[in-house]
């Protein structure tokens, strides 16, 4: 079949000692950066483009060593959520839920495993699902023109701030906040300068990568000043850990609903692992016949919002590989690493580059299983990493930032964007105006405005060709539907407090 | 006043100079239909649009930090800024220690730790950068060695 031969490619390419090393460094570092409070995967992945882009590194390497980053800092997330009761990314919240009460039930040791266990399962069988889904869906998106991706696109950004942020007008506010940083620079079609005023450095456009580093990590900072790095210490003792079995027996089924929820939860343009958990664990709750354990340490609580983030973030890869348009920000992210790498996402992909998917797709079934290997033995390391103080954490995390956008560019112009965009990130976390847009505006808005001017070109200046295939105005209706429907559906999605303020996911 | 108002406020105003700089987008005789003006155009009109909303429906004001706060926040910038322009003439070691040892500092008030998290800091991410990752950073500014 298809699928094995090109599966066997992509192991031909994925593991060689070279790139299973850098499978094991990333998932090792990734786990690092997803347990500490105050980075998480975008984060993470969004400091480390810039360096391995500095360090040569060729695409397979970089996109190995990246996504091991990503999938570890998934898992990474449930060390402190479970621990510290800090979700160490968003996605992680849900697993505060039943992992701390369970920590402080003396079970946190099995909670990590049970966690473990179960992104595993979720991981791994929604990158089986990638690898049958994908090509079918790449086929799909050949169909797709200039009007179609202007329509997908809106129907992204309609969609993303959508079920997580509280106001509608913030969410679209950012969304056009990143568009129209988009448009600075030389227009593609006609090479006029646009917004310049006559700065030579804008001429090529403010770079993503610069924007990613300071909205995430940079007001990162001005945040942890703000609180004085109250957040880190270890209120829970970890024991012996051991397998617990009959646990993990008995939530094999949470384990693969948890899975089928976030899979389709992050196919979704506009949803992602956050979703992807939040929705497995209202289901699992919803199906339990024995409600009363949950949010009290119940394993099922633990299994199903892990199972379901892992899937959502296999999910998500699905429209970002096929179509480019991300499905969440983490995806956005390594949209922008995809980018950085010359690669450029779509069902040509499938066709001109097959080996980059494909060993992808091998990188990411050996990340899950190193991860899971290692996540087992190694959790107490991890704890022991984990109080790292936030006074040297910080400031690390920083020079790091500016390190790596210094070593791309070796502008200064562009760090003192980058602290811009650091200033920028806190002023809209504080006014609780979603930042991941802003990201998705940048990353996107050069192409949904080539696609509109490219649409008005085939159709000679006629506005209705944007309406006029069924697939495009479907995606229309999608769109406002996405956009519309959290207005009216608040109450069934408002979600339990949240301890501490992290960005969307 | 709300922040959410002020900030409404502000982005109308950037938003209209952001359309007024669109209408001097010079287009070229061989355009397209649409022209480079049109998305600036459409996406001006909506940041007004969705700042209007806003600016009539705030929501609640969450906790903004108070003066002393508010003054190690803009010392943080300043250090920042500064670092952003003094890596290139100064070299890696001389500007990471001094502005990680300021961001310690201001996380936690131990002026001992500080210094050392800042000079470790700094020699730490030299080593890891430029002899193990290979990025090209240069340590010390350009006249000395």
């Amino acid at each position: 079949m298809d699928i094995f031969s090109n599966l066997a490619l992509g192991f031909s390419i994925a593991l060689t000692p070279w790139t299973l090393m850098l499978a094991v460094i990333g998932c090792f570092f990734g786990t690092i950066i997803g347990a500490l409070p105050g980075l998480g995967p975008s984060n993470g992945v969004a400091l480390l483009i810039p360096i391995s882009f500095s360090m040569g590194l060729d695409a397979i390497s970089a996109l190995v060593l990246l996504t091991s980053v990503y999938y570890g800092a998934m898992y990474g997330g449930r060390i402190s959520s479970i621990l510290l009761n800090i979700p160490g990314d968003e996605p992680a919240m849900m697993t505060t839920l039943d992992g701390y009460p369970m920590a402080k039930q003396g079970r946190a040791g099995d909670a990590l495993v049970i966690s473990g266990v179960a992104s595993f399962v979720g991981a791994f069988l929604a990158t089986v699902g990638l690898m049958l889904m994908a090509p079918l869906l790449a086929r799909v998106a050949f169909q797709f023109g200039p009007a179609e991706y202007f329509a997908l696109y809106l129907l992204a950004f309609c969609t993303l701030g959508g079920v997580g942020a509280n106001n509608q007008a913030k969410s679209a506010l950012a969304a056009v906040l990143g568009l129209s940083i988009a448009m600075i620079g030389l227009d593609q079609t006609t090479g006029m300068p646009r917004f310049t005023h006559g700065n030579l450095h804008l001429m090529d456009g403010i770079d993503f990568l610069v924007a990613i580093v300071g909205l995430f990590a940079v007001s990162e900072v001005f945040f942890f000043i703000e609180s004085h790095g109250k957040n880190s210490a270890i209120g829970v003792t970890l024991g012996k850990v051991t397998i617990p079995w009959a646990d993990l027996k008995r939530t094999s089924g949470t384990m693969l609903r948890g899975t089928g929820i976030g899979f389709v939860a992050g196919i979704l343009p506009g949803a992602g692992a956050s979703l992807g958990s939040f929705l497995a664990y209202m289901g699992e709750k919803a199906f339990a016949k024995d409600k009363s354990k949950f949010g009290k340490g119940d394993v099922r609580g633990v299994a199903a919002p892990e199972a379901g983030n892992n899937a959502a973030a296999g999910g998500a890869l699905i429209p970002m590989l096929t179509l480019g348009v991300p499905g969440s920000g983490t995806t956005a992210v390594l949209l922008a690493l995809l980018l950085t790498l010359n690669i450029t996402p779509g069902p040509l992909l499938f066709t001109e580059r097959p080996e980059v998917v494909w060993g992808l797709i091998a990188a990411l079934l050996i990340a899950n299983i190193v991860l899971l290997v290692m996540n087992v033995p190694m959790v107490k390391l991890f704890v022991r990493i984990l109080s790292v103080p936030s006074h040297i954490l910080l400031p690390g995390v920083t020079m790091v930032a500016f390190v790596g956008i210094y070593s791309l560019t070796g502008s200064s112009f562009d760090m003192i964007l980058m602290v811009g965009f650091g200033v920028l990130g806190y002023v809209c976390r504080k006014l609780d105006i979603p930042t991941v847009p802003i990201i998705l505006g940048i990353l996107l808005g050069n192409a949904m405005e080539d696609n509109l001017r490219r649409a008005m070109v085939l159709s000679n200046g006629d506005w209705t060709y944007l309406f006029s295939s069924a697939i495009s105005t479907g995606l229309w209706i999608a769109a406002i539907l996405g956009f519309l429907a959290p207005v009216f559906l608040r109450k069934f999605l408002k979600r339990p407090e949240q301890p501490t303020e992290m960005h969307g996911d | 006043m709300k922040a959410d108002r002020i900030f409404g406020l502000v982005l109308i105003v950037v938003a209209l100079g952001y359309l007024f700089s669109a209408t001097q987008i010079r287009t070229s005789f061989m355009s397209d239909p649409v022209g480079p003006r049109v998305f600036p155009y459409l996406i001006g009109i909506f940041v007004i649009l969705c700042a209007s909303v806003m600016v009539l429906r705030p929501d609640p004001n969450s906790e903004w930090p108070g003066l002393r706060t508010a003054m190690q926040l803009a010392v943080a910038l300043a250090v920042l800024l500064t670092y952003a322009m003094t890596i290139k003439p100064l070299g890696f070691l001389i500007p990471t220690a001094i502005a990680a040892g300021i961001l310690s500092y201001q996380i936690n008030p131990k002026p001992t730790t500080a210094i050392l998290t800042g000079v470790g800091l700094s020699i730490g991410l030299l080593v890891v950068f430029k002899l193990i990752l290979g990025l090209g950073l240069q340590p010390f500014p350009r006249g000395w060695f």
